[in-house]
């Protein structure tokens, strides 16, 4: 049997790659937007609902970023109301560890899990960016080789608070008296570098005993944070180059912890654009590559690369003739860093753009951000499937451009097609997200002991 | 021009208030521990148009002991995040108000605005918010980031107590001050998409909070765009002084707990003169008194299961609030009398769930209405509408001139 793909949908984010300017976008804030995305998810049978995090507006020389989708809902309050109005869908939020408790965060996440009958997972990420941290009663203070650190030993705990029931607490004897057949409920003692807590924990044991642990960091640190103990991978490889190599670096990591190669699934962000013919959709993508590159935030990116105030330049002339000031700090806050040499990639721009001819927002579009997946839908569901069957992914999630409608031909076009080549669910078979996935029921401290 | 109608609220907890009460309830004992539970409660309570229903929450599991787990596994223990059953059943809901409680003590009030904000995004304007203080020792000890020392509840007027008293309500004030300042972080009108200038919103409707006190600063904006009513309801519940002068700078609602009509008139009348001490300028308190409620068809009917859950409890039942014990039809009557003494309402705290739930949504609520003091239905709206409170301006808009 060919590898079965999964399949979860990004709720456009605050970025260059969701349109706000056409007709067809709709609120990225009413409740209802995130409703029919996400019905619009269970309908295709996807594994899960996908939603990124922002804890402060980005700011670019110094001032609120306006270009692109600004502002979003709190991730776990909206995951929770989706609970309501889907019956299968996974329910994924990004959740930062930096500026969270174990005790407060496990307790929410361990509340969507009872409440969405085992669908919770959890995308872990950190920073160690004062800028956010002036949100926040922690500030900025946690060193950024602690990062991983606190991450990890965040996770750990939070996994001592959701087996801190046991399994089947309630014997519910009304006659005799006996709520609980516990001796001490949620009792638990956490004494570690990054946090020194006891107490009782208030939720018992949920469906899926862990949540889904998901994790998006690409660098070294990142790798063997998710190799030791995350399910899910979110990568963001393009080609099938780098995602097998990826995919095989990771993979690879895994037996050093005691695991499975099956045990962690590689599910990079992918964008796709689709057309009656390959012709068209090629059209398509380029009047969309348009649309989420105007003049302004053609600038503006060539900004993020340069760092320098570039807020004179034309955007239909050439390239800036200095080069980038790497010396100076960042000029744009709330957002990785993207390039690794600025100088030498600013050096390839202007060589590009001069031998093509480009202005500067032809040559942005044509370097940055190009979709991943664009034809027919008979061929991307052949590239797709192609990706995940040479291991360069186990699954994708799709970056939709367009709220709430940017999933709906997908869903209706392509995803009969994979079903048809037998690499896509025809229906849920399980109840829980970890069902889904096809993971192993969570490794509880006595299943370890049971080996 | 008719008096208008009181408020009615429902205050939500485990299988009800009475320690012995899931002995008695019809539902499953696990039952808190799912959506489908609180969705039934909350649909019961909309379908007598109540006003809102609260949810009750706390960083630690119940105890009888006022700082320490009481290791007892005779009554319920554990419950879910308030906020997120909240939004669990905002989507089964049309009309009522949803109001979790959140401590504001070890939280970050950064989170607790987005939350609450959201709550109010994804139920249409229906969010209500109860911050909580934190005092117990035992709490603290689940974030481990301060100590606080053991509350001996026995000696209120110690002066350590006193000061830590003072100390939480003072920090508690600035979360709220910051999670309302961060609702206010947008204006309305921010979101602009204007294609000519490529510009999605106008930043100079966003607003900075730049909130600095003596336990956290907040920078802000917030990351979510104003909430549909502006500012959602907040709600306090106090029994003292401190709390009533922080009901009267910071919320909307207050719930109190008189033991008497004369004893609701006297708190009323703290509750202005706080209100005036403060300078308040914002639409007085609705202040809604607490009752726990034991309803049966029959007095004697009620005083039996009075009786009995108190002696499957092994101890005569107590409470912060007044406990009513009787038919609805004299409950009715009850509620009609203290609120003459000046309240707007009452939140009633069901002794047994469904049970006392239902004989308040189907034997109550008529029996008010017959007697002119409640809605027959909805009007239509937001919380804030529900309970006669305007949106709010936005602080930091300009006021339009004319």
């Amino acid at each position: 049997m060919p590898k079965q793909i999964i399949l979860a949908a990004h709720f456009p984010g605050v970025n260059n790659t969701t349109v706000w300017s056409d007709p067809a976008s709709g609120s990225h804030i009413d409740f209802a937007s995130f409703v029919h995305l996400a019905r619009t998810a269970e309908r295709g049978l996807f594994d899960f609902f996908f939603l990124a995090e922002g804890l402060r507006l980005r700011e670019q020389r110094g001032r609120i970023h306006d270009l692109d989708v600004v502002g979003r809902p709190d991730t776990l309050t909206v995951l929770a109301a989706l609970a309501a109005v889907t019956t299968h869908l996974g329910l994924a939020g990004t959740l930062n560890t930096t500026f969270r408790e174990p005790y407060e965060l496990a307790r929410q996440l361990a509340t969507l899990d009872h409440l969405s009958g085992g669908r919770a997972a959890w995308n872990v990420v950190t920073t160690s960016d004062a800028f956010t941290g002036e949100n926040f009663r922690r500030g900025g203070y946690l060193d950024r080789s602690l990062r991983y650190e606190r991450a990890a030993e965040f996770v750990r705990t939070a996994r001592e608070l959701w087996e801190s029931w046991p399994a089947d607490p309630f014997v519910g004897d009304r006659d005799g008296g006996r709520y609980l057949d516990v001796a001490d409920p949620g009792g638990f003692a956490h004494h570690g570098e990054q946090f020194d807590i006891a107490g009782h924990f208030t939720v018992p044991r949920t469906p899926q005993v862990h949540p889904v642990i998901l994790q998006a960091g690409d660098s070294p640190d990142g790798r063997e944070f998710a190799a030791a103990g995350a399910d899910a991978i979110f990568s963001r490889h393009g080609t099938l180059a780098d995602g097998q190599e990826f995919y095989r670096d990771v993979k690879a990591r895994l037996a050093r912890h005691g695991r499975h190669p099956d045990d962690l699934k590689i599910i990079p962000g992918v964008t796709f654009v689709l057309g009656d013919t390959d012709a068209e959709a090629q059209e398509r993508a380029h009047h969309i590559r348009r649309q989420q590159v105007s003049p302004q935030t053609a600038i503006l990116l060539l900004e993020q690369l340069w760092n320098r105030d570039l807020s004179g330049l034309d955007p239909d002339g050439p390239l800036p003739a200095v080069d980038p000031d790497v010396s100076a700090d960042a000029i744009s806050r709330g957002r990785a860093g993207m390039y690794a040499d600025p100088v030498a990639t600013a050096r390839q721009w202007r060589a590009l753009a001069e031998e093509k001819g480009l202005g500067v927002r032809d040559l942005v579009i044509e370097v940055t951000g190009r979709q991943s997946f664009v034809g027919t839908p008979g061929r991307v569901a052949e590239q797709m499937n192609h990706f995940v069957q040479s291991d360069a992914a186990d699954g994708f999630i799709l970056v939709p451009h367009l709220t709430p409608g940017g999933l709906d031909e997908f869903v209706d076009r392509v995803v009969p097609l994979l079903q048809e080549r037998g690499v896509f669910r025809t229906r849920y078979t399980g109840t829980t997200l970890r069902e889904h996935l096809g993971l192993r029921p969570a490794r509880t401290r006595e299943a370890a002991v049971a080996g | 021009m008719p008096e208008p109608t009181l408020h009615l609220a429902v205050a939500l907890d485990g299988l009800g208030w009475h320690p012995a009460a899931w002995r008695l309830s019809r539902a499953p004992v696990e039952a808190p521990f799912t959506s489908r539970w609180w969705a039934s409660l909350a649909g019961e309570a909309e379908r007598a148009a109540l006003d809102l229903v609260t949810l009750e929450d706390s960083l630690d599991l119940q105890s009888v002991l006022p700082d320490r787990p009481d290791g007892r596994v005779d009554q319920v223990r554990g419950r879910l995040d308030a906020l997120l059953v909240a939004a669990r059943i905002a989507p089964l809901t049309r009309h009522i108000g949803l109001v979790p409680t959140t401590s504001v003590t070890h939280t970050e009030p950064f989170h607790v605005s987005t939350a609450v904000a959201t709550l109010d995004h994804v139920s249409g304007g229906r969010a209500g918010w109860r911050p909580r203080v934190s005092a117990r020792s035992a709490e603290a000890a689940h974030f481990g980031r301060r100590e606080l020392p053991p509350l001996d509840p026995a000696r209120p007027d110690d002066p350590a107590t006193v000061r830590l008293v003072g100390d939480l309500f003072a920090e508690a004030a600035d979360a709220v001050e910051v999670v309302r300042g961060l609702w206010d972080s947008w204006q309305d009108d921010a979101e602009i998409r204007d294609v000519a200038t490529g510009r999605f919103v106008d930043r100079e409707r966003l607003h900075y909070t730049d909130f600095t006190g003596r336990w956290f600063s907040v920078k802000g904006p917030s990351i979510v765009p104003r909430p549909p009513q502006g500012q959602p309801v907040v709600a306090a519940l106090a029994h003292a002084p401190v709390p009533y002068a922080f009901a009267a700078r910071h919320a909307d609602v207050v719930f109190v707990t008189p033991t008497d009509a004369g004893h609701a008139a006297a708190i009323v009348a703290e509750i202005r003169a706080a209100e005036e001490t403060v300078g308040r300028i914002d639409p007085p308190l609705r202040v809604l008194a607490d009752l726990v409620v034991l309803l049966d068809d029959t007095p004697g009917a009620a005083r039996r299961r009075r009786d009995h859950l108190d002696e499957l409890a092994g101890a005569a039942f107590t409470s912060d609030a007044a406990a009513f014990t009787g038919t609805p039809g004299q409950l009715a009557d009850l509620l009609a009398e203290w609120r003459r003494a000046g309240l707007d309402g009452f939140r009633l705290r069901p002794a047994v769930l469904p049970d006392d739930l239902t004989a308040i949504t189907r034997a109550l609520a008529p029996a008010l209405r017959d007697r002119g003091l409640f809605r027959a239905g909805y009007p239509g709206g937001t919380l804030r509408d529900l309970l006669g409170l305007p949106r709010p301006a936005n602080r930091y808009a300009a006021p339009a001139t004319a």
